[in-house]
């Protein structure tokens, strides 16, 4: 007898049926504001972006190649801020990939469980830390180290910024890519050593390509984090947005601007205010599509098997 | 004769070169991935030492019980000490309670529906959303739409909706590890499903979701680019006293120290950093404590 059916058999001789039936409906409502919660975001970029685009054509925001919001002559041209913020999402994820991956690999591969015991939390504590620490190493450790092999990089420099952020989402990497390869079944390893394989081949002939998926999965994610962090870049990246793919040079990002103009100099109902919701709803989408890449991924992947 | 025993021994020394070759790629991988991994532990050490070394003589009393200041001898960070202690305590009041109830109601009320999917698909979105998108939605939203302005009430409800999908499957999570047979137990007792819900599946679940509630605080007290955007980069100098106060918090005047060109108020801002690392510790040890404390008292 499964529990639904003994409930059922309960409902019929309680009197307190109805006042049942009530909290249940309580617990539901309370549940729905969940979706509530994510209309009213999706509500309020909408609207506040209309206000925008009202003012400043799309053609200028989406193409134009200069941000100079608060500006006399302000132009509101988006690309800049796109440009920083892939320039250090992809410095970010250059750290991050090959060495969480890597982490994930001794973690489930080489290491003793003693040493895993002692590893896996210390890892952890990486995505525990604020993220305003970050932006704290990236402008007094990272920086000037890098000015010693580096002279003419710039004191705030999408660089330094973009490895902090690496940091920053290395311990994510390294758990979702764990997962990943714990997912691989132990029989087909096995296999892998009774062809007289070592363990190289075995992670690199059989482990890597079967969670290769769901390894590609966790980076996207990745990637959708990397590109909403906000405090890192807005410390150490430079504030100053220049359609430039040069690491060593200062960049704004998306967020970053946000963040800035949220510091005082946007007041409610001006153009300036509403450019941060247009850059904020772009933002959003472009992280709301990588989250569903991600997870299209894994369901084909969970399919196929 | 000659030739076959060249021939053997020239497989033989090509076996063993292959056999040479293959362990020397067999020992990169594993030294590329022990690398891997001491960077990472590398990493982390060096961030702790380099802050401790920079914050350690600045480190006072000053910095907990004084109000911010021009002089980086005399300045603290009581009001936004004071500021995260309300913006947080407001957000677990509402982020707790909602994240228990949907994941009691996803986990155990809750039959395979468009409803339940709807919740469930909404809530991974949430989780997936910036946070500084949600602060431009306490912004626009909670303080101009609804006229709240940009107070301690706008930064606490935000907050929770950025912790509420880590309560929720903390509920979960916790839920799910109630075994079955207990709750078939409560309901041979005559038991009704709300009965079984909130005085047998709870209670047990309790310590686990207060351990996933406080990695939800502690997540919700390092937060800064939300409440930057909400409250503005402000410069307060008494402490909060009602929900519709301005604020500030711990990261975001640390991160107005960091600003600064002076020296000092570098040295003060990883001083800062120290204290709020330890404050964080604190919480986390607390966390683990109660957990030991609360599951062998439900074990009784």
């Amino acid at each position: 007898m499964n529990s639904a059916s003994i409930i059922s058999i309960k409902r019929g001789r309680r009197r307190g049926v109805i006042s049942e039936k009530i909290i249940e409906n309580l617990f539901l409502s309370a549940s729905v504001i969940t979706v509530l919660a994510v209309l009213v975001i999706i509500f309020t970029l909408v609207s506040e972006s209309l206000s925008f685009f009202l003012q400043i054509s799309p053609r200028e925001f989406f193409l134009g190649t200069q941000w100079t919001a608060f500006f006399e002559d302000r132009s509101f041209g988006v690309l800049p801020l796109l440009s920083g913020t892939i320039l250090t999402s992809t410095i970010a994820l250059l750290f991050a990939v090959p060495t969480g991956v890597g982490s994930a690999i001794f973690l489930s591969e080489y290491s003793s469980e003693r040493v895993r015991r002692i590893v896996k939390p210390t890892l952890e504590v990486l995505a525990g830390i604020p993220t305003v620490v970050y932006g704290y190493f990236a402008l007094y450790f990272i920086t000037p180290n890098l000015r010693t092999f580096i002279p003419d990089i710039s004191i705030f420099n999408a660089l330094s910024a973009g490895l902090a952020v690496g940091v920053m989402i290395l311990p994510t990497v390294a758990s979702l890519s764990e997962d990943a390869i714990y997912a691989v079944p132990q029989n087909l390893k096995e296999v892998a050593y009774a062809l007289g394989g070592r363990k190289v081949d075995a992670i690199v002939r059989v482990i890597i390509p079967y969670a290769l998926p769901a390894i590609l999965s966790a980076i996207i994610i990745a990637m959708a984090r990397v590109i909403g962090e906000t405090m890192i870049v807005t410390i150490a990246a430079g504030l100053k947005p220049s359609l430039t793919l040069n690491p060593f040079e200062s960049v704004m990002t998306m967020t970053a601007a946000i963040a800035q103009a949220a510091t005082g100099d946007a007041p409610h109902g001006t153009v300036q205010y509403s450019s941060l919701f247009a850059v904020g709803t772009y933002l959003f989408v472009i992280v709301m599509i990588l989250n569903s890449m991600s997870h299209l991924i894994r369901l084909r992947w969970s399919i196929k098997l | 004769m000659n030739a076959n025993i060249n021939s053997a021994t020239k497989t033989r020394i090509v076996g063993g070169k292959r056999l040479t070759r293959k362990k020397v790629v067999d020992k990169s991988l594993y030294m590329a991935v022990l690398i891997a991994v001491s960077i990472g532990i590398i990493v982390l050490s060096t961030l702790l030492i380099d802050i401790t070394l920079s914050g350690i003589h600045k480190l006072s009393p000053n910095i907990i019980f004084n109000y911010p200041s021009g002089d980086p001898n005399e300045a603290g960070m009581r009001p936004a000490i004071l500021g995260s202690i309300w913006v947080v305590s407001l957000a677990i009041m509402i982020a707790l309670p909602l994240g228990i109830v949907t994941g009691l109601y996803l986990s155990e009320f809750s039959r395979q529906s468009i409803i339940r999917n709807l919740i469930i698909f909404n809530l991974t979105n949430l989780a997936g959303v910036p946070s500084v998108i949600f602060g431009l939605v306490g912004l626009g939203f909670l303080s101009y739409t609804l006229g709240l302005g940009r107070t301690i009430i706008v930064g606490g409800i935000t907050l929770a909706f950025l912790i509420l999908p880590l309560t929720t499957v903390a509920t979960i999570e916790a839920v799910n590890l109630v075994p079955l047979s207990h709750r078939w137990a409560g309901y041979a007792l005559g038991a009704t499903k709300v009965q079984v819900v909130f005085r047998i599946v709870l209670p047990q679940a309790f310590p686990s979701i207060l351990t996933g509630t406080i990695l939800a605080i502690s997540r919700a007290m390092g937060e800064a680019a939300p409440l930057l955007i909400i409250s503005g980069l402000l410069f307060i100098k008494r402490d909060p006293s009602s929900i519709f106060d301005s604020f500030t918090v711990m990261p975001l005047q640390i991160f107005n120290w960091i600003g600064r060109p002076q020296a000092a108020f570098r040295e003060l801002s990883a001083a800062s950093i120290i204290v709020m690392l330890a404050i964080l510790l604190a919480m986390n040890v607390v966390a683990i404590y109660l957990r030991g404390k609360l599951q062998s008292r439900v074990i009784e």
